[in-house]
């Protein structure tokens, strides 16, 4: 059984970061839910830096190739999610202007 | 050294805050993506730093590819493609948390690991697939590959509550055997989750994808989260926090703007066998007006105040520039235009906004419905641009219609108001909309993009 000490500070991290999460969310207005998804949905992307963690980890241990494309194809997938979710938000919000704005 | 890379994780953590603190005014919503592209390189650099950048050239070959086709298919994509284009992005992140899961189980513990691991591992690899298949199955509806209507079939909840049941026993086995479970249990484990993913989302029909999106959507957050518990990463553990809660706010308020339980939307199987019903029950066609362009052209030129209700028709015939086309003709004629956007109009949360704004219409000018309804008495004319249910008076007062109790835009208290639709068939929920039978009602027939242009040259030529 792992000390429940150790889960203490991640928990602590998790249960403010929900909470931040829900103040500063709820206060996006609803004509930018959808550039609001793709920006969390590219946050997410962050799951690119745990499959770097794991090819990482790859070396120095005892593995099959299918591991390796395992790996990689998580970086692929993160990498897909991080430039594809931050640039068609980009795209988006380029597009939100008023109406004195200039063209 | 590694307390300058904790640090750098600090300020990548600040700055994803701050973006999304600066998404909730259109004004400085791209400064706020900006920050949080800039706090995203901070902490992949990071994470390169630490591992010592281990294993640089698989890991650069697997960016460069997932580079290219992510940016590659954001430049390309139509804006009315957004809502199946954040699905797949999405089901990216949730397969990459499983694949993840499924190398650290394979290789870097081969069977020894601790409570903690063993339980963050099986429920990111878990919720991960689900996110990924499901994510890939509403793809495939809203690019209407497959029909986007509920496919149901009978025993589909206990065929459901089966494969669940498999998958909490597996997972429970490979939690008190600390992971070490036979190679086909793992798969049968991670092939049973993908198989939740697509039987979760194939009953749900193509109206209550605003819904669906954003609770996959959370799913990956959490699946992220929880492999940040895995990888012992807090940087993982906040951002898919932060992507869980904001989710979690969308699929409520999607929900909410139904007036239907999130369980009814994901377990109801809405309008597949009850809509058939109530329309036939009805009996005979409806008694409605027909109005000509021309007609409409002259209501619409000599009105002082016209409200656009546009909905998922106009995405479909991607009609938003002759919206934005008409809406100038009229404002040139001294016609104050606003637009009137339902929450769940179109297949995502906020997606007739940014259909609006591709089309250069000032955001200021789109109402959310609370904004929206007061303004409907005194609008001259309320024209309805390809949505149906979100506009149906049966929501305020016929207690047995499906979609009694959902806030409806209140297009019926207009002076006037003009329907534009492709033909007399009900809309998604399947039912009919006594709001065509009312006698400050017209329809005008056709495809939704061909009406508004018919309606602006018509306007053009008074």
């Amino acid at each position: 059984m792992t000390e429940l000490a150790d889960l203490i500070a991640p928990l602590t991290v998790l249960v403010l970061a929900v909470f931040v999460g829900f103040e500063v969310i709820s206060k996006v207005p609803t004509t930018l839910h959808t550039p609001l998804m793709s920006a969390t949905n590219a946050i997410h992307g962050i799951v690119l830096a745990g499959a770097i963690v794991i090819v990482a980890g790859l070396f120095g241990v005892e593995h099959g190739t299918g591991m390796v494309v395992l790996a990689v194809a998580a970086v692929t997938l993160g990498a897909i999610n991080v430039f594809g979710g931050f640039a068609v938000t980009e795209r988006m919000l380029q597009m939100f202007r008023r109406k004195d704005d200039a063209k | 050294m590694k307390v300058w890379i904790d640090l750098a994780d600090l300020v990548a953590v600040a700055f994803f805050i701050y973006g999304l603190h600066e998404l909730n005014s259109p004004a400085t919503a791209r400064r706020g993506n900006r920050f949080a592209m800039a706090g995203m390189a901070i902490a992949l650099i990071g994470i390169i730093v630490r591992t010592g950048a281990v294993g640089w050239e698989a890991i650069a070959i697997g960016v460069a590819i997932g580079g290219i086709v992510g940016i590659y298919a954001a430049l390309k994509v139509k804006m009315t493609a957004m809502p199946q284009m954040v699905a797949l992005y999405n089901g990216a992140g949730g397969g990459a948390a499983a694949l993840i899961s499924t190398v650290e189980h394979y290789v870097v513990h081969g069977g020894a690991m601790n409570d903690v691991i063993a339980v963050s591992l099986v429920l990111s690899a878990i919720i991960g697939a689900v996110s990924f298949s499901g994510s890939i199955v509403a793809f495939l509806k809203l690019q209407e590959v497959m029909t986007g209507r509920p496919i149901t079939y009978p025993g589909q909840q206990v065929v459901n509550a089966l494969v669940l049941l498999a998958i909490v026993g597996l997972a429970a086995w490979f939690v008190v055997s600390l992971g070490a479970l036979p190679a086909w249990g793992y798969a049968a484990l991670l092939l049973g989750a993908l198989m939740l993913g697509v039987l979760f989302v194939l009953p749900i029909g193509g109206a209550d994808m605003p819904v669906v999106i954003s609770l996959l959507n959370s799913f990956t957050g959490v699946a992220v989260a929880i492999t940040g518990f895995e990888i012992e990463s807090k940087l993982l553990i906040i951002c898919g926090a932060l992507v869980g809660a904001s989710g979690t706010i969308l699929t409520v308020a999607m929900s909410r703007a139904m007036n239907r339980p999130l369980t009814n939307v994901l377990f109801g199987a809405f309008g597949s066998a009850g809509g058939t019903e109530v329309a036939s029950a009805s009996g005979g066609p409806q008694q409605i007006r027909s109005a000509s362009a021309d007609d409409v052209a002259v209501m619409l030129a000599y009105a002082s105040k016209v409200i656009f209700v546009p909905g998922y028709g106009m995405a479909v015939a991607q009609a938003q520039h002759s919206v934005k086309a008409l809406a100038d003709q009229l404002e040139k004629r001294g016609v104050k235009v606003l637009y009137a956007i339902h929450p769940v109009a179109g297949r995502m949360p906020g997606h007739m906004n940014v259909l609006l704004a591709e089309a250069n219409v000032p955001y200021n000018q789109l109402l959310d419905m609370e904004d929206a309804n007061p303004e409907f008495p005194t609008a001259d004319v309320a024209l309805v641009i390809g949505a149906n249910d979100v506009t149906n008076p049966a929501a305020r007062n016929v207690t047995s219609s499906p979609i009694y109790g959902m806030p409806i835009l209140d297009v019926d208290r207009a002076g006037n108001v003009v329907v534009l639709k492709r033909s007399m068939r009900s809309g998604f929920a399947g039912i009919e909309n006594p709001l065509y039978e009312m006698p400050n009602c017209s329809m005008l027939f056709g495809d939704a993009k061909a009406s508004v242009d018919a309606l602006t040259s018509a306007v053009k030529a008074l």
